[in-house]
């Protein structure tokens, strides 16, 4: 490489700032505006203690949640953002550049596709994961509470070099998947992709320890009389998705750091020559890639589980079949990856064996469809919103199961393969299939977080503008993606394409206004908060041990714990009349003390990567040493735990 | 361009592709109605059907919603293996010998080698109708995929390795062929005109491309391999011996070699 680094700054020089392209400039103003909005707003407020102290620094698996909440939506609205700038772009560029040059659409198509996976679902995900399952297995928390908060800091650093791509420097252009040879230095040079490396590398690594902590908290934190068997389905499939993280998400660590390695040290593990191969990037990346798609919908399924169940006022239909259902969804979840490059040329044997074993995924999930349409066979159905996301995804997530089953089968995956067929198939799983689960869980348990609940009117007209928007936005790119349209063009000359690209533009809008919706129906719950209190932990008539206790609930969750002796056991307590739990214990609780060392790794972490993106060894390694100082200074802190007393009926933050 | 023309594989394709798509919607089209059928019918504000609260198993139910599923996979289980076999890409397919043409992927047009020919064109490819055609192809740059919608299929092209993609068209007419895989800014215009005519026309333009004064050689591919969007047609009157196979093979070098430089010592 011909770059001058300097030992100070790196190769970070006064030419990494945006203003190549107006349109650049303005995202990266509207990102600083953001930023420093918030430091104003929180300084006028005078909530600086309030926010270190109450949330940046607290080990609580609620607070956490919310966070990792929070961090999701601000993220759903710069990936969105990126969308609807590509359709616009699309809708325009018959014939002509559209209003975006090549290599900025190229950034956009990669960060979209980067956030939306990276620091939207897994965030919200990971959020529903640790706000709701210690309540549904009576727990008091998490097995690693520091832990937790170090694996949301580091997804914080991930999502915060994300967004800083967007002021200093570029994002990558190769697409949220980094194929080499063209992620590469030679095709590539630049920090664009080892932006796009760090950012998932760093987050990555919190994945994973989430996947270790939600394991040991699933099987080791359980209230007594919580057999597997017993467990919420919510929990059973957060327990399969993490599960896969830590067998997948290892895969995509060594593929990003052994294609780091190729373009910082020019190492040839994915070139071209000198004995590089970058199939073996494809497959390392798809033996995470295709898991990665069940870690995001396995949850979704859990929470449609719930919502069904609850909002049909009937036991779960079938739930040993549902729990095998899962779990052999997460098996089969590693034997597919395949099936992402069929047009690789492996031969006719391989293709059809990865090809058959892709579509047999379709039994298990089929049987969940059936599962939830017999649980509201003979119920009682109250079409509150997260209802109506769980009959919209069953009713558009079937039709995205038979378009993925026709790309399974290779002959016809050769002529859809990177065409818009399969990125309106794949948006068919993700939007209905996991967003959808994602908004139900957040309107359903958007109560026992915060003591009320949400605006009904707002979330019915937000689900039915997604829903009305996903088809015109995605319908059209399966018949165009049928027409031969490549997907990432960034122009075209075909004149039957446009009028397509425009409905598909107008579905973007609304989904837009879908997303305004989300927005008014926080403001307007939170302006009638008073009104739209929940009184008694349980505005639902819910089943499961998250409902029994109130909202929000205390810091240590259960006065005492509870003694579980059913499936659906809150339902049941409520039927007999059998109280769940005694009085509360005499003896002193303890819970986890507020800790630093969260904020301070996830610091680190980003030093990390900002050192590694532009070559600022000194920073780099200053943030490696810091992480590892925080770790062995923790070592020494022994007063980790403070003591509450619940019978006092202490107040709930 | 207009996409009339068709061959075999594009035919076998979109057959199969139809024949799933209808069995699955023998499935699909009932489970959507019958959601919101049961939705509607057990609402609970004004709903007609039975209440039964504690109702969550069947045995007739579950062998039912276990086996309409894998029935179904049954089915298109067997329609892959075999499918996937006669579709195979690198199938030759049945009749006359086929046309041997090599496609060199480059930033960002196609480079076409005819090898019993002895000539080379860019971003134009031409052939006989109802002659089968097998094409050998690989990438100097990045990963690529090569693909002719109208005749059917695709196949990535990759530096320093060969893949094989079968085809034939049916009818005389201009197609567009395409790279699918996105390689950088000139990625959307990266594409061909592909050309299928009568013997006697595919003999005229072999000649019309011979006649030509420019050859294939280390100076003008070196020139050809310069990125460039949007490039022009062109034609190589002669091509060295076993071209193709030292392009794919000088990747294969421990030197670092660039593009044009040197295939000495290649074979």
């Amino acid at each position: 490489m011909t770059e001058n680094v300097s030992l100070l700054f790196g190769r970070l020089g006064p030419d990494a700032l945006p203003f190549y392209s107006w349109v650049a400039f303005s995202g990266a103003l509207v990102t600083l505006a953001g930023g420093l909005g918030f430091l104003i707003l929180v300084t006028w407020l005078g909530q600086w203690r309030a926010l270190w102290t109450g949330w940046l620094t607290s080990v609580d698996h609620k607070r956490i949640g919310i966070m990792y909440i929070v961090l999701a939506l601000i993220m759903l609205v710069r990936g969105f953002v990126d969308a609807i700038m590509m359709r616009l772009q699309q809708a325009m560029a018959l014939n002509s550049d559209g209003y975006l040059p090549p290599e900025h659409f190229e950034q956009i198509f990669s960060s979209h596709g980067t956030i939306m996976i990276f620091f939207m679902a897994m965030p919200f995900m990971t959020g529903l994961l640790n706000y709701i399952i210690p309540l549904q297995i009576g727990s008091r928390d998490v097995a690693f509470p520091v832990l937790n908060a170090i694996s949301f800091w580091l997804t914080a650093a991930g999502a915060g070099l994300m967004l800083i791509s967007l002021v200093i420097g570029r994002f990558s252009t190769a697409g949220w998947t980094g194929y080499p040879p063209y992620s590469g230095v030679e095709f590539t040079p630049g920090v664009g992709v080892d932006y796009w490396i760090w950012s998932i590398l760093i987050s990555g690594v919190g994945t994973t320890m989430t996947g270790i902590n939600f394991i040991v908290t699933i099987l080791r934190k359980r209230a007594p009389g919580m057999l597997l068997m017993r467990m919420p389905m919510f929990t059973w499939t957060g327990l399969c998705s993490s599960v896969l993280i830590i067998f997948a998400f290892p895969a995509l660590t060594v593929s990003t750091v052994m294609l780091a390695l190729d373009r910082t040290l020019g190492m040839h593990f994915f070139t071209n020559d000198s004995g590089g191969n970058m199939m073996n990037y494809m497959n390392l990346f798809w033996i995470w890639g295709h898991p990665e798609v069940y870690i995001l919908v396995l949850p979704a399924f859990g929470i449609f589980s719930e919502v069904v169940a609850t909002f049909s006022s009937k036991r779960l239909f079938g739930y040993p079949s549902l729990v095998y259902a899962t779990t052999v969804i997460a098996i089969l979840s590693f034997t597919v990856w395949l099936h992402h490059f069929f047009t690789m040329g492996a031969g006719a044997n391989v293709n059809a064996i990865f090809g058959i074993a892709t579509m047999v995924i379709a039994v298990p999930t089929g049987v969940k469809v059936f599962d939830w349409l017999f649980t509201m066979f003979r119920g009682r159905i109250r079409f509150e919103p997260p209802m109506k996301f769980t009959i919209g995804f069953m009713c558009l997530f079937v039709i995205g199961g038979m378009s993925g089953v026709l790309l399974a089968i290779p002959p016809i995956n050769y002529s859809t393969h990177n065409t818009t067929f399969l990125v309106a198939h794949f948006h068919n799983m993700i939007i209905p299939g996991v967003l959808f689960g994602y908004l139900a869980g957040y309107m359903y348990w958007f109560p026992k977080a915060f003591g009320f609940q949400l605006d009904r009117k707002w979330g019915s007209r937000s689900f039915w503008f997604w829903l009305v928007g996903f088809l015109l936005a995605f319908m059209p790119l399966y018949a165009l993606g049928l027409m031969g349209m490549p997907r990432r063009m960034e122009t075209y000359g075909n004149p039957e394409w446009q009028p397509l690209l425009i409905v598909a533009f107008i579905g973007a809008c609304l989904i837009l206004l879908g997303i305004v919706s989300l927005v008014m129906q926080l403001w307007v719950s939170i302006k009638q908060r008073d009104a739209l209190k929940d009184t008694t932990g349980d505005p639902w008539d819910g089943r499961t041990l998250e409902w029994s206790i109130p909202s929000p609930p205390p810091v240590w969750n259960f006065d005492s714990v509870p003694v579980v002796t059913a499936r659906d056991a809150f339902h049941e307590s409520k039927i007999t009349g059998v109280v769940l739990s005694v009085a509360p214990e005499e003896e002193p609780l303890l819970i986890p003390r507020n800790s630093t060392v969260g904020p301070i790794i996830g610091a680190a972490g980003f030093c990390v990567g900002f050192g590694a993106v532009w070559f600022i060894w000194w920073l780099m390694f200053a943030g490696l040493a810091l992480a590892i100082a925080a770790i062995i200074g923790r070592s020494f802190f022994d007063d980790t735990e403070v003591e509450v007393f619940p019978g006092e009926g202490a107040e709930s933050i | 361009m207009k996409q009339v023309v068709t061959g075999p594989i594009a035919e076998a394709e979109n057959a199969l592709m139809w024949q799933a798509f209808s069995l699955m919607l023998v499935v699909v089209v009932p489970v959507i109605l019958l959601t919101l059928f049961v939705a509607w019918r057990y609402r609970a504000a004004g709903g007609q059907g039975a209440y039964k609260p504690d109702w969550d198993r069947s045995r007739i139910i579950e062998i039912t919603v276990w086996g309409i599923p894998i029935v179904m996979i049954g089915i298109l289980a067997t329609w892959v293996w075999d499918r996937t076999h006669a579709l195979d890409p690198y199938k030759q397919l049945p009749g006359a010998e086929p046309l041997r043409i090599e496609a060199i992927a480059l930033d960002w047009k196609w480079l076409f080698i005819y090898p019993d020919l002895n000539i080379a064109t860019v971003n134009q490819v031409a052939f006989p109708v109802e002659q089968p055609l097998s094409f050998r192809i690989t990438s100097e740059v990045a990963m690529n995929s090569f693909m002719i919608p109208a005749l059917g299929g695709q196949i990535y092209a990759m530096a320093g390795m060969e893949t094989q993609l079968n085809l034939q068209a049916n009818e005389i007419g201009a197609m567009q062929g395409r790279n699918m895989q996105f390689s950088g800014d000139g990625f959307s215009d990266q594409t061909f005109e592909a050309l299928s005519m009568s013997q006697i026309d595919f003999e005229a333009w072999v000649n019309k491309v011979r006649s030509g004064d420019s050859a294939l050689d280390q100076a003008s591919f070196a020139e050809l391999s310069k990125p460039s969007i949007d490039a022009p047609i062109a034609y190589f009157s002669t091509v060295p011996q076993d071209f193709f196979s030292r392009r794919v093979a000088h990747f294969m070098g421990m030197e670092h070699e660039h593009a044009g430089h040197s295939d000495g010592g290649d074979k």
